[in-house]
Parts: structure tokens; sequence; C-alpha cells
């Protein structure tokens, strides 16, 4: 029978040669991933299951990165970091990556990548729903809650219903004036937040395949914004080149079948599309960029698992080198790589960071941050009626703090030019 | 468990997401302490804006001010209900202020798994748009049994679509009381 790389995926966990869409399965899970707003909560129900002494099932496949409120003085968020420390020591977790020590790392899907969690053909779920990202990868990647997270690190194992898979297929070659995430938000005004509830979205085509491995994760991020399962793109020579040199671990490539049957198939030509926001208070609320030309910004916000990504501040990099920002600009490395990477990468000869504190931005230390507005102390939190363009993937009533404020979801392109202007601009307009 | 479920009605609208349903910044509090837990039922809800809370009319609060549980037990929203973020303090939160069950036209899945697997409220959904039919305030009773929803106010009866697989979970209160029942818990 003809399958989907999702199902392929899923019948490997299952130890099945044949998975069928909406059957409810149990899959072996490779890798658990937590952080410190669900972590202790996870901890807490599986000691209250499996017993105060009981030991996780394997170690080597707990991976904790505290990222969401880490520089705060909020001392109910200071004792989740505790509280996942104690128990990273108690059942010595090989992979907690501590804050405040050199191995603290930051966005937790970034540093999957970047630490070599992320494996082909294999089965990730995390205790956040943008877990979907490490679908880029060739994998299978999805969200779950504190109870299900604990079930898993008692018994290695989890109920998921297979989805129907959704595909994507953009062609043509990318222009200078796209991104990644252009293209994941004229998606997602076609088909809603929650056109795809339930199912796997699988992105193929030239341009997706023309994108570096950070570029696809873009992508793959915002499925869930969609309702997705999980966001997919089958590895090529670029995920492998990626992932050798981020991991030894062997890895296991899938392809969907040629004749595997699709929920529905959506093409796209990227030289017709144009740039695009979402406009508040929600991620299909779409539109280009020039038919909302000109609105008037209080903020610009770069950064998080979906725009804070290397690839993303080259981009905004191309924009801002040799100009000034007239609003307050906020830069968030996803992670301390990101970070480092921004002193020594360079554009036109001058480093990243060299370009964002020349044209006037606030460089803040790799979190979530203002992504999901945080404690009170946030850096770049919204306030009152702020109105913000931003690289990060919700923007629903209160998200990025004020329940006020209105948040426009755009590239690092489309963020980077509104900066400059104080209004919302086409990245057209300065390439 | 009961057959029965009756209470008044709090209606939402649409993509009612996680964190209108218990903002990020309250995320921080113990999910265990019996005190600190009452600040999840205090600000269940605090992120809906105020004019689209308490549908038909709007700015009816879900928790009145100081109290941590709600006058509401059950809830009637549109699409896509507890979409984004996979926070399980969002269908905690509606347990600790007293709601016992949601009807919304759709749920996002995770939102939807937290709700069975944790076993905190159950998730109906309505085989109709219920949020025209229903009124803030208005008497409820859901039948389990029967999979119907009677509107005591106005005296209408609709159907419910049925759970499905996971009325097992339902029905056991959760994931780990029904694996241990199912003999599921073993490892490999």
């Amino acid at each position: 029978m003809a399958q989907t790389i999702t199902q392929k995926i899923l019948s490997r966990a299952a130890n099945r040669k044949f998975v069928d869409a909406g059957e409810n399965v149990w899959l072996n899970v490779d890798i658990l991933l937590t952080h410190d707003v669900c972590g202790p909560p996870t901890f807490d129900i599986f000691k209250q299951e499996f017993g105060p002494d009981a030991k996780v099932w394997d170690p080597e496949k707990v991976v904790v990165l505290p990222d969401h409120y880490i520089f705060t003085a909020n001392e109910h968020a200071r004792r989740n970091i505790d509280l996942l420390r104690q128990f990273a020591a108690q059942q010595e977790l090989p992979n907690y990556y501590d804050v405040g020590t050199d191995r603290y790392k930051g966005v937790c899907h970034v540093a999957l990548a970047e630490e070599g969690f992320n494996i082909p053909g294999t089965v990730l779920f995390g205790t956040d729903s943008h877990t979907c990202t490490s679908g880029a990868f060739g994998m299978f990647g999805t969200g779950i809650g504190n109870t299900d997270a604990a079930f898993i690190l008692g018994t290695g194992k989890l109920w998921e219903k297979v989805p129907e898979s959704m595909k994507f297929t953009f062609e043509g070659e990318m222009p200078e004036y796209l991104s990644a995430k252009d293209l994941i938000l004229q998606i997602l005004g076609d088909i809603g937040t929650d056109g795809a509830t339930y199912r796997a979205m699988e992105f193929d085509g030239e341009a997706v395949y023309s994108l570096p491995v950070e570029e696809r994760m873009t992508l793959t991020n915002m499925a869930i914004e969609a309702g997705g399962m999980n966001g997919i793109i089958a590895a090529d020579a670029v995920t492998e080149a990626y992932v050798k040199a981020h991991s030894s671990k062997p890895y296991e490539v899938f392809h969907s079948d040629p004749n595997a049957l699709y929920h529905s198939v959506r093409r796209y030509n990227v030289r017709d599309m144009e740039p695009v926001v979402a406009q508040p208070h929600s991620p299909d609320n779409r539109a280009t960029v020039r038919s909302v030309q000109g609105a008037k910004i209080t903020k610009s916000y770069i950064g998080s698992c979906t725009g804070g990504k290397l690839t993303d501040f080259m981009l905004a990099a191309k924009i801002l080198k040799g100009k000034q920002v007239t609003v307050p600009t906020n830069i968030v490395p996803a992670t301390v790589k990101v970070a480092r990477d921004l002193e020594t990468e360079t554009y036109e000869g001058v480093t990243l960071k060299k370009i964002f504190e020349d044209a006037g931005c606030s460089i803040a230390l790799p979190s979530c941050a203002a992504c999901l507005g945080g404690p009170a102390d946030t850096v770049g939190r919204s306030v009152d009626y702020d109105v913000v363009v931003s690289t990060t993937n919700r923007n629903f009533p209160g998200r990025m703090g004020s329940k006020k404020a209105g948040v426009y979801l755009a590239s690092p392109l489309t963020a980077a030019a509104s900066a400059v202007t104080g209004k919302l601009t086409d990245p057209r307009d300065f390439l | 468990m009961d057959t029965i479920i009756q209470g008044k009605a709090y209606v939402l609208g649409k993509n009612i997401d996680t964190d209108q349903i218990i903002p990020a910044e309250h995320l921080v509090y113990s999910l265990s302490d019996p005190e600190e837990v009452k600040l999840y039922g205090k600000y269940a809800l605090s992120g809906v804006p105020p004019e689209q809370g308490g549908l038909p009319q709007g700015n009816i609060p879900f928790i009145n001010e100081g109290g941590f549980r709600s006058d509401y037990t059950i809830i009637v929203a549109g699409p896509n209900f507890g979409c984004g973020s996979s926070r399980e303090h969002a269908p905690f939160a509606l347990q600790v202020a007293g709601a016992k069950a949601i009807i919304a036209e759709s749920y996002a899945r995770i939102f939807y798994r937290n709700c069975v697997d944790g076993g905190f409220v159950i998730p109906y959904e309505s085989a109709h748009p219920l949020t025209e039919a229903v009124r803030t305030g208005d008497e409820l009773k859901i039948d389990i049994e029967e999979n119907t929803v009677t509107n005591l106010t106005t005296g209408v009866t609709l159907p419910l679509n049925p759970l499905g697989d996971v009325f097992n979970i339902v029905k056991a209160g959760g994931i780990f009381a029904y694996a241990r029942q199912e003999n599921l818990m073993a490892r490999n």
C-alpha cells in the first residue's frame, strides 16, 4: 500500500509495515523534548504516576532545554528552572542545558537542530506546540501536553492518530524579496487557522528545496498555526549535510510514494507571490504588504523559533545595513550559537552584530522572550496599544503581552524594512 | 462518572487560543500546590478581550473579581477552540475554575488531547453551531449516554457528536487510569 512520508515514519515507530490515516497507533518515541514552562508539571505527573523513585525510560532520549522565561526576576519562573535542575540531577539526564552555565542554548526548537537531535526518519514529541519545527529534517515532530509527556517519560510510548496529509508544492526560483515566512503566511491565509487540524502538512517543490534548512524550519514551524499535527519536508542532500555536521547518529531517509493518498494538494509558483503579513489578531488574517503599506508601527521584533535563526538575521541585515531604525527594534537571537554567529557572520564585509548596532537596534540575550509576552520584565514585551511588526508565529490577542496591542506577523525582510520607516513597508522598496 | 452534567453556560467565539484561556505570564505557578493552583482558576479565560467574553452581550467576566471559581460550568464556543500553544495549564485552569465540559464546534488537536488524557474537562463537539442557540447564563444539561445537550432555559435539545474512541479514556478519567485498566503501562 502506498504511504506518505508521515505514514512511513509512523509505521516504523509502530513496528508496522503500513499504518492507515485515521487509525490510532502506539508509537515508540525517539526523543522527548521539554522546557521550563511544561517540564516541572510533567515531572510532577511522572512522579505521581510512576512513583517518587521511578526512573525515566531512557535518559539519553530526554532533552530538557529551558528557554521560555530565562532572563527575568520573576521568582516563580526562577523556581521552575530550579525544578528542572533537580530533576535532571536526580535522573542523571545527559541532555539538560542549564541556565547560567556554558551549556545554556536558548530556544529549544533551534537548539534541537544545532545539538544534533533532529534525525531523519525519527519520532519526536515535545511539550511545546512548535515541536513540529523539526519536521524540516524529514522526521515526525509534534506537540503534546504534560500528561502525555509524563506518560512517555515512564513508558517511551504514546498513542497518536495517523494523520491525513496535505501537500503544498512551491515551484519556481525564490525571488530575493520573499522568504519562507511569506510562503507559510500565504498558506495560512488560504486554509485558515484550522485548515490542517489533525493533519500532516507536507512541503515540497523546487523553491522549498532551494532553501537552507533553517528557512525550511520556518515552514514546518508554523504548521501548528493551521492546526497541523506535523509539518514535514523529506530530507535531501542539504538536510543530510546538516545532519552529518551535527550528529553521528544513523538516520533513515523516507519519501512519500508517488501514488500516496493526500487529503488535498496545493500548488504555488513563488514568482507569482508577494511579501505578505498576517494582520491582527490571527495568523490567517493575510494581506499583501503593499495593500497595508503605510500603517504605523511602534515596534519591530526579530526573534523566536520562527524568525530568530541566523538566516533570518542575514535577511534583516540586507535591509538594515547603512540604515537607521525609527522605532524600537529588538533583535533576539534564538540561541547562543546564533548570537555568536552574529559576531562572525558578515554581510558585505560587516558583521551582522555591527550592522544591527549601527542601525540602532537592541540585541537581546537568546530566549523565547516576548514572542509569548512572558513575565512583566521580558525584553520587547508589548505594552498598551503597541503596534508590533514581528517575525514570530502568533498574533492572537495578548500574545506578545498587552491585550490592547496589535501584532503583524511578517518576514525578517518586511520587519526590517518597516523598522526603518516606522510604517509597514514592502521590502522591495529597499532591495 | 456522572451521566448528566448540568450548569450555566459561558459563551465564547471562534479561535479561542490557549493564550486567551490562560495568558503566558501566569504559566509559572505550581500545578500541584493546592493554594497556588487557585491562581489558575483566578486567571482562567482572563486573556479574552472583555467585549468577547460572555456572548452574545459580552463584557461578562468568567471569574468574579477576587474569586477563583466560576459560576459557569459549561463553556460553549465556536470552531478551533484551544488553538495555539500546547500548554496543559489551559484545560487545567478551566477545571480549577469549575468547568466540567466544553461544547465547541471543533478543537485544536493538542488542547483536545490534553482535555482527554489529563481528565480535566470533557471536550464535546456540537453537531450544529451552538453559539447561536445558547446565551451566557442559560442552564444547560448534557446527557453523556444520549450525546445530547438540552438548553433548559429555552427547552431546545440538540445532538452532540459522540466521543468515539476517546470515550473510554474519558470514562476512565485520563490516560493513566485508562492505561492501567488496559495494562498498557509496561515498558516495551
